[in-house]
């Protein structure tokens, strides 16, 4: 273990070291907050002459926009101005995505509203600003678009082949990206293999259904020159670039304030062209204005993600060992790469995550990016991961039944050995340490394998078939400037945290890492308490303001923690540090005979109490005089970090999921499902507990629920909750989580990612319990998601 | 989506409400609860001049027992029908019914008048008020007069209510001890419409034998579609097995279901010839249903 001193590191209680927070399940400083309806969302800022933003969307999924008749919008009352693509194009330049390190990768220019052409139903054509948003939709409904209907590319299968419609003509194709890539002999290896099993799996494109949409007031001041965003944002620094660079000002005239942010899950980590457009309207009229997406809009205008189609083989010998996997990813992205992060990454993923857990020799994939008329799709939680853990958790059960051997013992055969670290995957991804045994043997102390199984053949005696599913996963986390920085994107990889004490011995930490209801102010409110050795009550957090703390890259990829957290110890313990530097002089004691315990300052070795950290500010912000003229006494200390040994800190895991399916009405009960991670260092057990238990939630609506449909015309039909289903309390079945803690040594704090596990291994956990509950009767389901069509037409039940 | 600007007026009788309807003009709506009507403002789906408040007029609401008949004022909450004493024992199909209305914020708002007023395909009390051949009241500025339940609904989203009309009460013949009653639904989500709906009232003598069968299903057509062949293969009959079979086959006639977003026509046929079996298997004898 890392050397930081935790209760658990030394043996003892907490009793015995009162301010260790690292380990322990605080509440979180700011849920009373939250749950009192005292937060500040953006909705909830107003601003003097403040207007509101509507947008016309596109009602076909290509189209030429032959013209635009503004004059009865601007005629209805509170209509301020109306605003075309071209209007917009003269203060903002379009915005590429793609990244240098995806060679080959191509996508076409976008501006905040099109010039020419709609490309999918729901794109903003047009904005009315207005005195309220409720008479900015009335002038959204006196406009008069003119749109030409053009026939639409809707189906990604059918993108590349002859006779597609090329959504940008000048692109050649609706190829954005593709690679191929190989490593060992995987032709031999299925040529010599005992059995070769192969499937295709899909998995359905859905959505993020943040609580809490889109949100975006934009406050261009003409008198100085600045542009003050309030952000519902997960990348505050980024998104300051962004603007910067698209309205052509200077990136420090650009301010982007984030406060409370209602959910993310990557939905909000992405540059949407109607918040451009929202910029740019303020820096056309000089005063602020307001976008809030509704729910109607949100679902045909925020990211979508998932549209996958995966052919998978996996070979196998005649002892079950695993020696190749051959991956051939396709995937739909909608008619613009997503800026800046791209949209390329998941399929990317997909290939790059495939197999991880296990460990073989031959490995070939491909992953194709194609351009679609549908919704854009981008980086939505565990970005690619569920994909390719139901991949390969699908080729798994296939082989462990072509072989019949027990599915257990074929993971336990072929999992990477925890003993094998460092290790490097044929996919190339760089492993420090993992613990993919002692996980599973974790998770066979949880769950009831015999007694579950005794039941299952009970119950299927009556006609009742259960099945149980397991998944094993690796997730991607802490990310260094491997992901996106060397390609160009201006992402920040390194994160920083500056942390300082007042007068009173109370601490503020200001941190580029955000919070958007997961807990990170209250994670970094632990870490600077038991770094500097207060009470977490005496700790306040500041994040989401890019004028007011370190640069950083925000919250995404599970680095909150990992990189965030890191810098917020280590500027902790530098600020203890210095404390006990200027205790030492007040005290005539040496600083390394202090320490700080509850807010105090101690004599180390006896414990007992020298002075208050009040008194030690009172002295230093109020009676400087009396200290040495060359003493160093500033109570604030700043320390950036970024992972330098490993692209990725990986974390590892395995789920299991029983349940029962209906095999009248084809409908699946969840029973119970267990999941066992190993982050590295919890901080805060239960925040990492709730962290699982939401991503499994996420990871069950994509098995069961959740699917934007479209119709043949690229209509999306799935536009309220009611058609969009998302997983809802009734049907979540007991969640049980359990850890094995690794920290990765690349950081003191040993803390890695645990936002996504949940997500990364909850579908392929299902999966592979539905199939194992229909094995009797000879059917099979491999398209998420599940829903009581797709299973009684694998039974046959009907065609 | 913000509703556009409308009028809003309360009415705390029905006179005044005929008074303020003239006023008001075809373009006005009829609130009660409001669960879906203030939806399809918040889509601006509908935009009526102004919305007529009615859930203040004391003759809509109320639930009583007058000889043979069970009065449900239009106000009645769905929560109500849940938990109301009188429902339970003399239209138990309608407290069965109302837990499977969408969720318990919905079920505090909504009323049964403002369900069969709208008249959603995949609603459950439209299906029920029709299986028990109820009568709805409608009232006028110029009187009132009552509606068997079956012909009242006309399709989808479509009623015999004429402008100018409210539902004031629906009645329902009080249960016998040979009423069998009961509801079942398959839905993706608890709350959720229903892919597809059954309810059944039927008449049985204590040997098995069903005198009346309505069975009515809702979520598979344009409205309450009442199984007319099924209901026929089982009466007359005892109610066994094979009289369910006889049930199940005799469906293909009676609908001709739509698909939806959760599937084809054949999705909707087939999960209602398994309602058939779950709403009728346990009115079986003890026996055959252990069979």
């Amino acid at each position: 273990m890392n050397e930081i001193v935790t209760p658990k590191s030394l043996g003892l209680s907490r009793e015995d070291l009162p301010n260790s927070y690292i380990g322990r399940s605080v509440p979180r400083p700011n849920v009373r907050k939250l749950v009192e309806g005292r937060a500040t969302y953006t909705d909830d800022v107003t601003l003097p002459r403040l207007v509101h933003a509507a947008f016309l969307r596109s009602p076909h999924a290509h189209a030429r926009i032959v013209s635009i008749d503004t004059a009865a919008a601007l005629a209805v009352p509170g209509v301020v101005r109306v605003f075309t693509g071209a209007d917009l194009a003269k203060v903002c330049d379009p915005w590429v995505a793609v990244l240098a390190h995806l060679k080959g990768m191509k996508s076409a220019p976008q501006y905040p509203l099109p010039l020419e052409r709609a490309t999918w139903q729901g794109e903003a054509v047009a904005a009315v600003v207005a005195d309220t948003r409720a008479a900015a939709e009335d002038g959204v409904a006196a406009l008069a678009v003119a749109f030409e209907p053009l026939p639409a590319q809707v189906d990604m299968e059918t993108a590349l082949a002859p006779g597609a419609v090329v959504i940008h003509p000048e692109l050649g194709d609706n190829l954005v990206f593709t690679r191929t890539a190989e490593t060992g002999d995987v032709a031999g290896a299925f040529a010599a293999a005992h059995r070769v099993v192969e499937a295709t799996f899909h998995t359905g494109r859905h959505t993020g259904v943040t609580l809490e949409p889109r949100s975006i007031i934009a406050d261009y001041n003409r008198a100085d020159g600045t542009l003050t965003v309030h952000h519902s944002t997960q990348a505050p620094h980024m998104m300051q670039n962004v603007f910067a660079t698209q309205l052509r000002m200077a990136e420090g005239d650009v301010r982007v304030i984030c406060k409370d942010v209602g959910g993310s899950y990557g939905i909000k980590v992405h540059v949407y062209p109607d918040e451009m457009a929202v910029a740019c309207m303020s820096k056309i009229m000089g005063r602020p204005v307001k976008f809030i997406a509704d729910r109607f809009e949100a679902f045909g205008s925020d990211i979508h993600a998932r549209d996958h189609r995966i052919k998978g083989r996996l070979a196998v010998d005649a002892e079950g060992r695993f020696l190749a996997f051959d991956i051939d990813d396709l995937t739909g992205i909608g008619p613009y790469s997503v800026y800046p992060r791209t949209s390329a990454v998941e399929g990317n993923q997909v290939v790059n995550l495939c197999g991880g857990p296990y460990a073989f020799a031959n490995y070939r994939c491909t992953t194709t990016v194609v351009l679609q008329n549908k919704s854009p799709t981008c980086q939505y939680r565990a970005v690619g991961h569920p994909i390719a853990t139901t991949v390969t958790e699908g080729l798994v059960d296939l082989a462990a039944e072509a072989l019949g051997m027990d599915k257990v013992a074929l993971r336990r055969k072929n999992l990477i050995r925890d003993d094998a670290y460092p290790c490097t995957s044929p996919a190339g991804m760089r492993f420090e340490g993992l613990s993919h045994h002692a996980s599973l043997d974790k998770l066979l102390e949880m769950v009831p394998v015999e007694k579950i199984r005794a039941d299952q053949a009970e119950q299927r005696k009556r006609g009742v078939y259960r099945g149980l599913g397991f998944a094993s996963f690796i997730e991607l986390t802490n990310p260094s400037p491997f992901m996106y920085g060397i390609g160009g994107a201006k992402i920040s990889a390194q994160d920083g945290c500056t942390v300082r004490m007042d007068p009173d011995g109370s601490l503020v930490a200001l941190s580029g890492v955000t919070e958007q209801g997961q807990g990170t102010e209250a994670i970094l409110a632990q870490i600077v308490a038991h770094g500097v050795g207060v009470p977490v009550s005496k700790v306040k957090v500041v994040t989401g303001d890019t004028q007011t703390t370190p640069y950083g890259g925000g919250t995404w990829a599970c680095r909150g923690a990992g990189i965030g957290g890191e810098a917020a110890l280590q500027s902790a313990i530098a600020l203890k540090e210095q404390i006990l530097e200027v205790a030492g002089a007040m005290l005539q004691a040496q600083a390394a005979s202090l320490d700080i315990v509850m807010g105090e300052v101690v004599d180390k070795a006896t414990g007992q109490v020298r002075m208050p950290l009040a008194e030690l500010g009172r002295i230093v912000y109020y009676r400087g005089d009396t200290l040495p003229k060359d003493l160093a006494r500033e109570l604030v200390q700043t320390r950036h970090f970024i992972t330098k040994e490993y692209p990725f800190a990986f974390t590892n895991g395995i789920q299991a999921s029983w349940l029962e399916v209906d095999v009248e009405t084809g409908m699946v009960k969840l029973l119970e499902h267990w999941c066992v991670e190993d982050c590295g260092r919890v901080i805060n057990p239960m925040l990492v507990d709730e962290q699982v238990r939401g991503g499994i939630v996420q990871g069950i609506g994509g098995a069961l629920y959740e699917h934007c449909i479209y119709n043949e015309d690229g209509q999306l039909l799935t536009t309220t909750l009611a058609d969009y289903l998302v997983p809802m309390a009734a049907e979540m079945p007991d969640m049980h989580v359990g850890h094995v803690e690794t920290p990765t040594k690349e950081s003191l704090l040993g803390a890695k990612g645990a936002g996504e596990a949940g997500t990364a291994g909850a579908p392929a956990a299902i999966m592979n319990a539905i199939n194992d509950a229909l094995s009797p009767l000879g059917a099979r389901v491999l398209a998420q998601p599940f829903t009581p069509d797709r299973i009684l037409r694998a039974l046959g039940t009907i065609a | 989506m913000k509703w556009p600007a409308m009028g809003y007026a309360r009415v705390e009788s029905l006179d005044e409400l005929w008074r303020v309807l003239d006023a008001a003009g075809p373009e006005a709506q009829i609130l009660a609860g409001g669960q879906s009507l203030l939806a399809t403002l918040s889509f601006r789906l509908s935009e009526p001049s102004g919305l007529i408040d009615i859930t203040r007029i004391p003759a809509l609401h109320g639930v009583s027992v007058t000889g043979g008949t069970l009065r449900l004022g239009a106000l009645t909450r769905h929560a109500d029908l849940g938990r109301d004493p009188l429902v339970a024992a003399h239209a138990p199909i309608l407290a069965k019914a109302a837990p499977l209305i969408a969720h318990p914020a919905i079920r505090n708002r909504g009323t049964i008048g403002g369900s069969l007023a709208l008249a959603d395909p995949a609603a459950e009390l439209p299906a029920c008020v029709v299986a028990l051949d109820a009568t709805i009241v409608v009232a006028s500025r110029g009187g009132e007069r009552r509606v068997p339940a079956a012909d009242f609904f006309q399709g989808l989203f479509t009623t015999d209510l004429q402008p100018g009309e409210i539902i004031t009460a629906v009645e329902v013949p009080v249960a016998t001890p040979a009423s069998h009653q009961t509801i079942v639904e398959v839905t993706r989500r608890s709350g959720d419409y229903a892919m597809a709906g059954l309810a059944a009232v039927l008449a049985m003598t204590a040997d098995g034998r069903v005198d009346t069968a309505r069975l009515v299903f809702f979520g598979v057509g344009s409205g309450a579609e009442i199984a007319t062949g099924a209901s026929a293969a089982l009466t007359g009959a005892s109610l066994t097995p094979a009289t369910i079979a006889a049930a199940q086959g005799a469906l293909a006639d009676d609908l001709d279901p739509p698909g939806d977003l959760h599937g084809g026509p054949e999705l909707k046929r087939h999960l209602a010839r398994v309602l058939i079996a779950r709403a009728l298997n346990p009115f079986l004898a003890s026996a055959e249903q252990a069979a």
